[in-house]
């Protein structure tokens, strides 16, 4: 067996697969580096799994956390191992659009599935699930109904600015004169999209368009991103552990050279 | 030169040497010059003017982490975060007077030249205003050609002519031709020389260790003109040349995995951070664009050629030659891969850097990364997210490699 453990800024992933590849365990945490997160999500996808940790051959963990957590035989980089997910889910892929807690990332990879190039978000928390979190927390909705309240949008409303403090102001000032709740949450998701399809063409998204991460479950985003970007995206089936699933097949790989 | 005494200890030397001695011109009475880091300093060094560079002194108390101060100061005195934090640590020190990790004289006049950008001008022009002192400036127009314009050399020469004419004036002093002569053959052979060094990197594996680039590099600016520049990279080329004869690379207790060349200016308040990282991953950084940037190289006496020199840094130039100097580099290096600075502070070498990675990339299939960070403003830099974007470029090298051997 062979464990993919996915430490991020705001939850923690963990995948166990078996020398077939198939996925025997997964768990998602809402709490990433620097907590219990890690921990209780390798519990649990043991748990799921029905093993225990000694069936382990190896084990790869990747993430913002990765430096920091050591029971892992190897640290990947996040890159790398959402490339690696999203390309074994779906082989077509040749952009991959990650958005998590604190970085958005677009990858390219050629026809093998490798990394060509990759870039990622400035250091900043504009289009990134950091920013639907603040929107949220203004609109006063769980980060899971964002999507669905922006169903009922009726009106576009733009949100100009990038800064994630400054949109927050402008939001606040918004509601206060009138706009509805609906229409920011819709804001919110093009603000996210427009920023994420900036960075998609500095190096130019060639289909399959796959998107991974927390934030590909908001279906708002996909739909905004799929206008901004002119381009159908793939929301891979458990977004959220691609990266663990990368770093278990790493893990394998590894095993395999190794033996 | 003592043969037992290495050229990084000669090195070291010198640059305290420049410090305390233009400390010590001031405080006799001589006249003091700031200058910009590419400025025709043949002209100040025939006068036997002192000059130091703010650039570099602003580099320096990065390195020794001692700009937040300055930088601080030059904001409270309104100018913007978003100017170059060596503008903001130079103007904060030109305010403050005083730092712990060095200092240098209050200039008696500034010269300028902006062939590195034309943050430079502003910069100079409002110090130059609050401390009411003569500024020169040497205009070198961007050139949009590939090569500089006859009429830009034309102007640039009539400039240099004009210069040392109130260069007279400031110092009362007349201009020797004939040491000019001297000066201009010293300084292109330092350039010669400094290429010569900087050239041996390409050897398989490199005897430069990491950022020895950023060390020596303060020699080609702070004394470029003078004798024992020239004399300190002959010596650097023979200890290189040594170490390629011995077949030694940059570190004893690991080989070099992946060579890289680094694209704009080091992170001086991060550098032992930055350099670690590399390490760690075996990644050898052994050149940028900067070799080429001082190679001031003409012929003696021929001002028109000088001109033409100066006009021709890489910063002074258009994207198509920005692109080709690189993908020559990568060539000539045999690089694995490329690590872009994209620094907050400098405008101009950010403006185009996603296209010439772009066209790179294109053209030579080398891996790279863009990471954000700044030459001193130690808070616009993750050291996370440097090390992700590191890794990663080293995971793409690696993968490439892998590729190739398994091609084979
Ligand atoms: S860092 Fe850039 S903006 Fe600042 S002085 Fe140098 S060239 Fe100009």
């Amino acid at each position: 067996m062979f464990l993919g453990i996915d430490i991020g800024s705001s939850s923690s992933k963990a995948v166990i697969i078996n020398a077939q590849l198939k996925i025997l365990g997964k768990a998602v945490f809402n709490t990433g580096a620097g907590t219990q997160g890690p921990e209780k999500a390798v519990g649990a996808a043991f748990r799921e799994a029905g093993i225990s940790g000694e069936k382990i051959k190896f084990s790869v963990v990747t993430g913002y956390g990765r430096m920091t957590y050591d029971k892992a035989d190897k640290q990947i980089t996040e890159i790398t191992c959402h490339a690696r997910g999203a390309a074994h889910m779906i082989p077509s892929a040749r952009t991959v659009i990650d958005i998590g807690g604190q970085d958005a990332k677009v990858i390219r990879l050629d026809k093998d599935g490798k990394v060509e190039n990759f870039v990622m978000n400035e250091k900043c928390a504009a289009g990134t699930g950091r920013f639907l979190e603040v929107m949220a927390r203004i609109l006063d909705c769980s980060i899971g109904n964002l999507s669905s309240l922006s169903e009922n949008a009726s009106e576009e409303i733009i949100i100009s600015n990038t800064c994630t403090v400054f949109a927050e102001s402008e939001v606040i000032s918004q509601l206060s004169s009138g706009a509805k709740r609906e229409n920011v949450a819709q804001g919110a998701h093009k603000a996210v999209a427009k920023r994420v399809a900036g960075l998609g063409s500095r190096i130019g998204l060639a289909p399959d368009v796959v998107m991974t991460g927390g934030v590909a479950l908001n279906k708002g985003v996909v739909a905004a991103l799929e206008k901004e970007t002119g381009q159908k995206i793939t929301v891979v089936e458990n977004p959220q552990i691609i990266g663990a699933i990368g770093a278990a097949l790493y893990a394998w790989e590894t095993a395999s050279k190794l033996s | 030169m003592d043969k037992n005494i290495s050229s990084k200890q000669i090195l070291n030397d010198m640059i305290s040497r420049h410090y305390k001695e233009a400390l010590e011109a001031k405080k006799s009475g001589e006249r003091v010059a700031w200058a910009t880091s590419i400025v025709p300093q043949e002209l100040l060094e025939t006068m036997d003017i002192k000059v130091v560079y703010p650039e570099n002194h602003a580099a320096v108390l990065g390195a020794r982490k001692d700009a937040p101060a300055f930088l601080r100061n030059a904001e409270n005195n309104g100018y913007s975060n978003d100017l170059c934090s060596y503008a903001r640590v130079n103007i904060g020190y030109a305010n403050l007077k005083e730092s712990a990790a060095g200092n240098i004289p209050m200039p008696d006049f500034i010269f300028c030249c902006n062939n590195i950008c034309n943050t430079v001008i502003k910069w100079y022009e409002n110090l130059a205003r609050e401390m009411r002192i003569p500024m020169i400036l040497i205009d070198t127009p961007f050139n949009h050609t590939f090569d500089v314009p006859g009429h830009s050399v034309k102007y640039i020469r009539e400039q240099f002519n004009h210069a040392i004419g109130q260069l007279e004036q400031i110092t009362g002093k007349k201009f020797d031709h004939d040491r000019f002569k001297e000066v201009m053959k010293i300084s292109a052979e330092t350039a010669r020389w400094w290429k010569k060094a900087t050239a041996l990197a390409a050897a398989q594996p490199s005897p430069f260790n990491g950022f020895d680039l950023f060390n020596y590099m303060a020699v080609i600016v702070c004394m470029r003109g003078k004798q024992e520049g020239l004399d300190l990279f002959k010596l650097w080329a023979e200890e290189l040349q040594g170490k390629i004869d011995r077949g030694e690379g940059p570190w004893k207790d690991q080989p070099e995995k992946y060579r890289v060349m680094w694209d704009g200016i080091a992170c001086w308040p991060h550098l032992a951070d930055t350099s670690k990282i590399l390490r760690k991953n075996g990644i050898n950084l052994i050149t940028s664009t900067y070799p080429d940037s001082w190679t001031i190289v003409y012929d003696s006496d021929d001002l028109d050629a000088m001109a033409r020199a100066y006009s021709s840094n890489y910063a002074n130039r258009n994207l198509a030659y920005g692109a080709g100097n690189i993908v020559q580099i990568v060539k000539d290096f045999s690089l694995d891969g490329i690590i872009y600075h994209s620094n907050r502070s400098c405008k101009l070498m950010d403006f185009r850097q996603y296209e010439v990675q772009r066209q790179v990339q294109e053209q030579t299939g080398v891996a790279s990364v863009i990471f954000d960070g700044d030459q001193t403003d130690p808070g616009a830099f993750s050291l996370a997210q440097y090390e992700t974007r590191i890794q990663a470029l080293m995971e793409m090298m690696e993968q490439r490699r892998n590729e190739r051997l398994s091609r084979r």
